[in-house]
């Protein structure tokens, strides 16, 4: 594995890595591809030739210490980097083979959904919360079918199925977090993207959000940014550590974290920075 | 106590007590006029004055029901002019325009609500009376509307500008349009701080004699329509204030009163109606 601290070579060690979990082929299909991505705020490079495949129905961790552009990564994947106007991104992020940045972005974030590091369900009912998704993309079928659906794969249903009406804000922060993952979930997206889901929920929550994490695989392709190393060790399938906007590894996330490649990972895992 | 101690605690028990004084003064001239309303028009309200047509000098009794439902007239159709220029214009500036052409509207509009109403006023006659030939309500409510303008349009765009981010991107994350985010989530999540604005705005252009005076004109009479002459409550306390009839003295002050319980009224339904939505909690 000493390739894997080159970045282009990332894709292939993923797709050729023995870490296939037990009873699955090789090599494994990806959903996205990233090649070559430079990213930039102003004048100011924040990623520096990214390559990185999130492989279909699995969890995907990227790891680093803060300001190390994992963030920038993730939100270029749905491409919300586009609401800061000073953004600007080189290279190709593809999507089932496609290039994201030539499609129609609002069917692009359909298809590529996004949970944010804080809570933020819309000032409208539970029901309504994950209704939204439904409505504005003008997805037919049962409404509540769907809704109920949605709850149930985020593991929220029980909780609040007598109170479908009440407002969102009356959940608690974990809660409000689970339905926005029922929110995002409620038009079945492709790939999930979570940025740092857990980082303002407390201990138990943030186990609830994980267990629910591994039970989506089955489901949908997930991209996690954590600074919890623990927690990618615990999710993920593989796992992409980057330092200061470059890609220093990426591989099988048992693998990363008992025989890094690379020192500089090794340091970062072993908390000896960060 | 060294004489420097003493000193800074003289200074700041007296600063306590100027502003607490001031702050008293501020609350206490809202009550004094309230209370100098009901004092001397309480008496004058009652149901003719409701209902009643002014009656020709000399003969006692009478109303302002004319004018009563030329204000109410007056105001529906200036916000309908008004508000939704500024709500509209409120939204491109927060959400669409850059931020050169965002300052110059916002300066523009700055200026517009500084400009004296009475100028407003003349503007009005000579943009919508002196082309019409004649007075009329809606004159009145062109020049009524415009001073909302600039209210509502500012108010819009800093209750918008206050909605979080993190909602706007929940929101497009789902693969919303700008449009639809501004529409479904950041509209419904300001609109209370707008709808209280609107209120506000409302009520200022509302007690407005001056814009009035030369637009909506005023009508001993029933208004025959929009196109026509209108009485209205600030007009008719003017009028009748300035008169030299004791009997029109009262009533002045009773329309005072009625005007203040209108405002008050609306705001009291607006709030009803408001308290059932859901708001965004703070942070």
């Amino acid at each position: 594995m000493q390739a894997s601290s080159k970045p282009g070579l990332s894709v292939n060690i993923v797709t050729n890595t023995g870490a296939v979990p037990h009873g699955e082929a090789a090599p494994l299909p990806m959903r996205m591809t990233i090649s070559k991505v430079n990213f930039y705020y102003g004048s100011k490079q924040i990623l520096f030739d990214i390559n990185l495949g999130i492989a279909d129905k699995r969890v995907t961790a990227l790891i680093g210490p803060s300001g190390c552009g994992k963030s920038t990564l993730l939100r270029a994947m749905n491409r919300m980097h586009e609401t800061v106007h000073t953004s600007r991104l080189e290279g190709e992020i593809q999507l089932d083979g496609q290039d994201i940045l030539a499609q129609d972005v609002t069917t692009l974030r359909r298809r590529v959904g996004m949970v944010f590091q804080r809570p933020n369900p819309f000032p409208k009912s539970i029901f309504d919360n994950v209704a939204y998704g439904l409505r504005i993309n003008g997805i037919r079928g049962s409404t509540s079918e769907m809704v109920e659906k949605s709850l149930r794969r985020a593991a929220l249903w029980e909780e609040v199925k007598d109170h479908l009406h009440k407002s969102a804000y009356e959940l608690s922060g974990g809660q409000q977090q689970r339905l926005c993952i029922a929110r995002a979930l409620a038009v079945e997206p492709e790939v999930l993207l979570l940025d740092e889901p857990c980082s303002a929920l407390d201990p138990i929550s943030t186990a609830k959000i994980e267990e629910l994490l591994v039970e989506l695989k089955n489901l949908t392709t997930i991209t996690i940014v954590t600074h919890n190393m623990q927690q990618a060790a615990r999710v993920s399938d593989f796992t992409a550590f980057l330092l200061t906007g470059q890609m220093i590894e990426f591989s099988p996330t048992p693998q990363l974290f008992t025989t890094p490649s690379d020192p500089r990972t090794e340091a970062y895992i072993t908390g000896r920075f960060g | 106590m060294s004489a420097r101690v003493k000193w800074r605690r003289f200074v700041s028990n007296f600063m306590l007590t100027l502003t607490g004084l001031c702050a008293l003064v501020s609350v206490s001239v809202l009550f004094l006029i309230l209370g100098y309303l009901v004092f001397n028009g309480g008496t004058s309200i009652n149901w003719a004055f409701l209902t009643q047509l002014p009656k020709p000098v000399g003969e006692a009794g009478g109303g302002m029901a004319n004018a009563i439902v030329g204000s109410a007239k007056l105001l529906l159709a200036a916000s309908l002019f008004g508000v939704p220029i500024g709500f509209l214009g409120g939204i491109y500036l927060a959400e669409f325009s850059g931020s050169a052409v965002a300052s110059v509207v916002r300066y523009s509009a700055d200026l517009l609500n500084g400009v004296p109403s009475i100028v407003i006023g003349i503007f009005a006659y000579s943009m919508v009376v002196l082309p019409f030939r004649h007075f009329s309500t809606f004159a009145g409510a062109f020049a009524l509307g415009l001073m909302m303008i600039p209210i509502t349009l500012r108010s819009t765009e800093e209750f918008l500008n206050g909605v979080p981010r993190y909602l706007r991107e929940g929101a497009m994350a789902l693969g919303a349009s700008k449009w639809k985010t501004i529409a479904s989530v950041v509209v419904p999540a300001a609109y209370r701080g707008i709808l209280t604005a609107i209120l506000l705005a409302l009520a200022r252009v509302a007690g407005e004699t001056a814009p009035l005076l030369f637009t909506a004109f005023g009508n001993r009479f029933w208004s025959q329509g929009w196109e026509q002459p209108t009485a209205s409550l600030p007009v008719m306390i003017f009028t009748y204030a300035v008169s030299p009839y004791e009997d029109w003295h009262r009533q002045a002050w009773a329309a005072g009163l009625v005007l203040l319980g209108l405002i008050l009224i609306i705001n009291i339904l607006a709030r009803t109606i408001l308290s059932r939505g859901i708001a965004v909690p703070r942070s």
